[in-house]
């Protein structure tokens, strides 16, 4: 990194080339809440299959019932929010791997990212909807 | 960009299929599936949200054939991401790098997820009393 001829010419020290650069021990940021997240969604996810076999064949009146019940509706919203925000974290990472072009790629993560948050808004104001008004 | 000429690492085509780079793109494809299958769920408590006929639609929509085709596909992607996430999360602690461990490990992956998801439907199918 240092030995291209325009490095080379530069009087900035090494120390001042690099300050501001690097992870700063943010490094492992995305990597971590990716664990995290992962973590969570492992009891919130069998949960949530467990809870969708009891709801095979319900009509509109019982799913009501399920998810305006207070537990249900708590678990619905993290389901919601880990889900969303696991789901993001893991597209980003393909997006860079995959797309080079560096203006796609910038949109195609603002779409994701701005899309994750979108969806997941309408997801949980569905939930509370449902849940306050029953 | 002719400043990039880093090695590269063997591209997928020229690299011989195992069963540790197939578990691993399965990985990363059941992963973008479940975004799909996060935004079917999103829609689902939107359609709730609306009321009984937006919710009855959206019932109708997934009770179809290919609803159900499509359900089953998000089932085993889900089992399949949490199996092997798990695997994934023995390896952040260090555990299963050995070639033969990580060849049994991947095995369980593959036969715990399919088992999962078959449970799941029989149970769903049980539930309804259609079984």
């Amino acid at each position: 990194m240092i030995n291209t001829p325009q490095q080379k010419r530069s009087l900035q020290s090494k120390l001042g080339r690099v300050r501001g650069l690097g992870s700063t021990r943010e490094g492992v940021h995305h990597w971590w809440a990716q664990r995290m997240s992962a973590v969570a969604l492992l009891p919130l996810s069998l949960w949530f299959v467990y809870s969708l076999i009891n709801l095979a064949g319900s009509d509109y009146t019982a799913f009501q019932a399920w998810a305006g019940e207070f537990g249900n509706s708590v678990f619905l919203v993290l389901l919601v929010v880990t889900m969303f925000h696991h789901a993001q974290l893991g597209l980003q990472v393909v997006i860079e791997d995959y797309v080079h072009s560096e203006i796609w790629k910038m949109g195609m993560l603002l779409f994701v990212k701005y899309g994750a948050v979108l969806f997941a808004a309408s997801a949980i104001f569905a939930v509370l909807k449902i849940s306050l008004a029953g | 960009m002719p400043e990039n000429r880093r090695p590269l690492s063997p591209h997928l085509q020229v690299y011989r299929p195992q069963i540790t780079s197939i578990l691993s793109i399965t990985h990363r494809a059941t992963g973008v599936t479940l975004a799909f299958a996060a935004l079917l769920l999103a829609y689902w408590l939107a359609s709730a949200a609306y009321g009984p006929d937006a919710f009855a639609r959206a019932q109708d929509v997934m009770e179809s054939w290919f609803g159900r085709l499509v359900l089953f596909g998000f089932t085993f992607s889900l089992f399949y991401h949490m199996c092997n996430g798990i695997r994934h999360l023995g390896w952040d602690m260090l555990w299963g790098f050995e070639l033969p461990t990580l060849r049994i490990t991947g095995m369980i992956v593959v036969v715990t997820s399919m088992a999962l998801t078959v449970l799941s439907w029989l149970m769903a199918y049980g539930h309804v009393g259609k079984l």
